[in-house]
């Protein structure tokens, strides 16, 4: 018997309308767990660096996580896998909601979609029953508004689906697969999915998961909840309301937005504003916020309600699902003051399906260009003369590829490019040629610099967490919080903690040294990438400040599900650690070098060119990586992949280190 | 019928506080099965939230007795604005849906307070309801004395309505005849 997974992928190749169901090899489960990591290797074995985009080649893959569908809290995450259009990397990105316990109900641990339908079809998928329909009636229906309808011509009110709106038909790089209150949308997946004519996937499951040690497990699972209960009684001190909780940032409970307002930037990503939240304002945005919000939601088996329902139309519907930080991109990018424009714009936007980070900020682009008169009334037919206005135009000439918003639709990166005439200059806040959070800072942060350069999921949220943004000023206060710190892998960060200081010889950026900088990166993103490939969502594990999952008891609970007996020496240094290697290898084979591994240029205004550059060769060396960020062949060969080094030696990839651009 | 002390196990249900998490559907399918929680499987559960977010319609609806037929008329609610079908509140393991029955045989469930063994101090979707939409409440009442038919009669019942009682009868002789081969 398979424990905590089903043991069987779904494999679809829309070109020929073929669907098999295909039992997996449990010995990849031991190597990758799953999730993320056998997707990554499932992308090394299937899809070489030949395979465009948009190719049939290219592969979508719908993932639980190993825990999805077990009763541990939050262990609900889709991971989501492609080659980026944008990037033209791989793409991972992850969505909370339904639809992966669904999926592990129905009897598949993954769908695995290739080829690409001639026309326009849905996936319907209720257990053993799997079928490829006529989808020509949605076409350029919004995300939520086909979820609705499909649901309602199956009958299946418990049907869970992930679609694509009209950016995904159009195949804009940066549109989002949409799932209710969730959305995969980093990375431009929703673009693949659109050239692959899937306008969505439902499912419907009611076959049973197995867990492996039964009591064990769920005694873990109940001091999770436990904990979780505890910590709403006890926030962390000293930091803000927004980072002293659990789960995602709650967005749509909290009214107190000074930190992302004064802190963040506003317009593309240029200007803080630090006198912008007034008592004035807080008013104005609570009755806003208070109208808007009709009831916290959660996504699957959580208690953190980070979502809401909205009481804003979109489309054809009367409200939809909202969580996090949407409500403010885009009154950030557009520079209005004006939340109630956050609620309407965002619901439109999420029906067409484009994602909430990147849209705005290629919209604040756009508008720059037009002010500083690289873009102009003939590019911009009746370019309205307020921001909304403006969003909204954009918004709709994007989704549709219309004129400039053909150019614009394939992100800032790209659009820059093709636009010329020093586009490019504004094109200062893409890592990797994807847009990143507005946040421009003063003093350079080694721990965020490597963070940044190196996270291939190319984006922060997803990588950092656990530490305090800011060092505590008062010594007493940071003793106090190391007491109960027992999420941390070792005491040399609890030290790092207690000597970090706001200014002198223990501040940012010479402190703390390399070896200690190296182990708070890796402990960050180690635990991100825990969560993906067992399906944790990170609102509960390697997001929040003191989570109730972490490094010390997560192997004891995949142990519990699985059975398979796994140390914290093993899950971190051996499992993780090879499947972060399989990604980057899968990168590396795609054209990633040191070159790509950099901040915005312009992140923080107080940089250090040659430490900045130490910094990056000792984190390499700390990762059993060469100079050029390439995991060399003894770090493959130790982790038991030496075939990837071999793929790399063969395709010449160390001797001829710098690569073509790849483009 | 004589009277008897009853302790009537009463769950609040306060829809308005529901995120429609489905951890009691989780909790309760888990702590039924066999071993205890070495299954989960929601459509086992005894528990169901029917929710509709884009009409903001949240109900946890708990398991109560099988109906052999539906029922004749489908009514509508409109409470606070907001439509609700009757089949949203309605307990029954009736023909008309598939909720409140055991996916690979249809037999019908039935919540039964984890009263299993162990007993619970509160049941476990209240536990798990992280949100207090479930609480629970004990209360002492006289009731007249009757028979309540137990797990394994309510699911002959079920199958006898089902498949008439003459074809059970047959159907467990040919069963009880291959087992002594
Ligand atoms: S913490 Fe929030 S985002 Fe994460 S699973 Fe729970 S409700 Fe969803
Ligand atoms: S556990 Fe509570 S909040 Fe969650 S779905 Fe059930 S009743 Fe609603
Ligand atoms: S009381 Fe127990 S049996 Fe009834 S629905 Fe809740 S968990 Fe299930």
């Amino acid at each position: 018997m398979r424990y905590a997974e089903t043991g069987f992928n779904l494999e679809i190749d829309l070109s020929s309308g073929n669907i098999e169901k295909v039992e997996t090899d449990p010995k990849l489960t031991e190597l990758h767990l799953g999730g993320l990591g056998t997707n990554a290797k499932i992308m090394w074995d299937r899809v070489p660096p030949e395979v465009e985009p948009f190719s049939p080649e290219n592969l979508l893959i719908f993932s639980s996580g190993l825990l999805g569908g077990t009763p541990a809290p939050a262990a609900n995450r889709t991971i989501v896998t492609t080659i980026s259009p944008q990037t033209r990397l791989m793409a991972y990105s992850m969505m909370g909601g339904f639809f992966a316990p669904e999926l592990k109900f129905a009897g598949y641990d993954k769908i695995i979609i290739r080829g690409k339908s001639p026309s326009l079809v849905y996936l319907w998928i209720k257990d053993d029953k799997v079928e490829i329909r006529d989808a020509s009636h949605l076409q350029g229906k919004g995300s939520l508004e086909t979820s609705e309808i499909i649901k309602q011509e199956l009958n299946e009110p418990k049907a869970q689906v992930a679609s694509i709106g009209l950016a995904g038909e159009n195949r804009v790089f940066f549109s989002s697969i949409e799932h209710g209150r969730s959305s995969a949308s980093r990375g431009g997946l929703g673009a693949v999915m659109g050239d692959k004519n899937l306008k969505a996937i439902a499912v419907r499951g009611t076959k049973d998961i197995n867990i492996a040690r039964p009591e064990e497990f769920i005694k873990l699972c109940n001091e999770v909840l436990q904990y979780i209960q505890w910590r709403a009684d006890n926030p962390i001190k000293h930091v803000p309301p927004i980072l002293a909780g659990l789960g995602s940032p709650q967005e749509m409970a909290i009214h107190d937005e000074q930190w992302h307002t004064t802190a963040f930037s506003w317009g593309n990503a240029r200007y803080r504003r630090k006198d912008f939240w007034t008592e004035e304002v807080e008013k104005e945005w609570t009755k806003v916020q208070d109208g808007a919000v009709e009831r916290l939601i959660s996504c699957y088996n959580c208690p953190m309600k980070c979502g809401a329902v909205i009481s804003y139309p979109t489309q054809e519907l009367s409200k939809y699902m909202m969580k996090c930080y949407s409500k403010l991109t885009y009154v950030m990018g557009a520079m209005a003051d004006d939340l109630e424009f956050g609620f309407r714009i965002a619901g439109l936007a999420q029906g067409y399906g484009i994602d909430g980070f990147s849209g705005p900020q290629v919209m604040a682009f756009a508008i720059e260009l037009y002010e500083n008169g690289i873009l102009t009334d003939e590019d911009l037919p009746g370019f309205p003369s307020d921001n909304e206005g403006r969003f909204f135009y954009l918004l709709e000439k994007i989704v549709r590829r219309e004129g400039i918003g053909d150019v614009l639709a394939n992100g800032v990166y790209w659009a820059a490019r093709q636009i010329g005439k020093g586009a490019e200059e504004y094109d200062h806040n893409t890592i990797k040629k994807h847009e990143q959070i507005p946040i421009k800072l003063g003093m350079l942060n080694p721990i965020f610099f490597l963070l940044l350069s190196t996270g291939e999921k190319i984006n922060i949220t997803q990588i950092e967490g656990q530490l305090p943004q800011a060092p505590f000023p008062n010594p007493e206060d940071r003793k106090e919080f190391v007491k109960d710190w027992i999420q941390v892998p070792s005491d040399t960060i609890k030290e790092f903690f207690l000597k970090w200081e706001p200014r002198g010889e223990y501040a940012f950026p010479f402190y703390p040294d390399f070896q200690t900088a190296c182990e708070l990166v890796e402990w960050q993103e180690t635990m991100h990438y825990i969560d993906d490939a067992v399906g944790l969502c990170a609102g509960l594990s390697s997001f929040p400040i003191k989570p109730p999952y972490h490094i010390n008891n997560l192997p004891q609970i995949i142990s519990a599900a699985t059975g398979l007996d796994i140390d914290r020496d093993e899950l971190w240094h051996k499992i993780i650690k090879r499947n972060r290697n399989l990604i980057r290898a899968n990168n590396v084979r795609r054209g990633l070098r040191r070159k790509d591994d950099k901040p915005p240029q312009d992140h923080w205004k107080k940089r250090f060119p040659e430490y900045e550059a130490k910094l990056l060769d000792e984190y390499y060396k700390f990762k059993g990586w060469n100079a050029e960020g390439i995991p060399t062949k003894e770090t493959l060969e130790g982790l038991g992949i030496g075939y990837v080094g071999e793929d790399l030696e063969k395709r010449g990839i160390y001797n001829n280190e710098q690569s073509e651009e790849n483009n | 019928m004589s009277k008897v002390k009853k302790t009537i196990k009463v769950i609040k249900i306060n829809a308005d506080l529901c995120n429609g998490c489905r951890a009691c559907e989780v909790i309760c399918s888990a702590f039924h099965a066999s071993p205890k929680y070495s299954i989960n499987n929601p459509a086992r559960a005894r528990i169901r939230v029917v929710f509709d977010p884009v009409k903001n319609v949240y109900v946890p609806v708990y398991a109560g007795g099988y109906m052999a037929a539906e029922c004749m008329g489908r009514d509508k609610y409109v409470i606070d604005g907001k439509e609700y079908e009757e089949c949203a509140f309605c307990r029954s393991a009736c023909p008309s849906r598939d909720a409140f029955k055991e996916p690979d045989s249809a037999l019908p469930l039935k919540c039964d307070m984890c009263e299993d063994d162990p007993p619970q101090e509160e049941p476990l979707c209240v536990q798990w309801c992280l949100a207090d939409a479930l609480t629970y409440e004990e209360r002492e009442e006289e009731v007249e004395e009757t028979e309540e038919l137990d797990d394994l009669e309510t699911g002959l019942k079920a199958l006898a309505d089902k498949h008439g009682f003459q074809n059970i009868v047959d159907s467990v002789a040919r069963m009880l005849q291959k087992e002594e081969v």
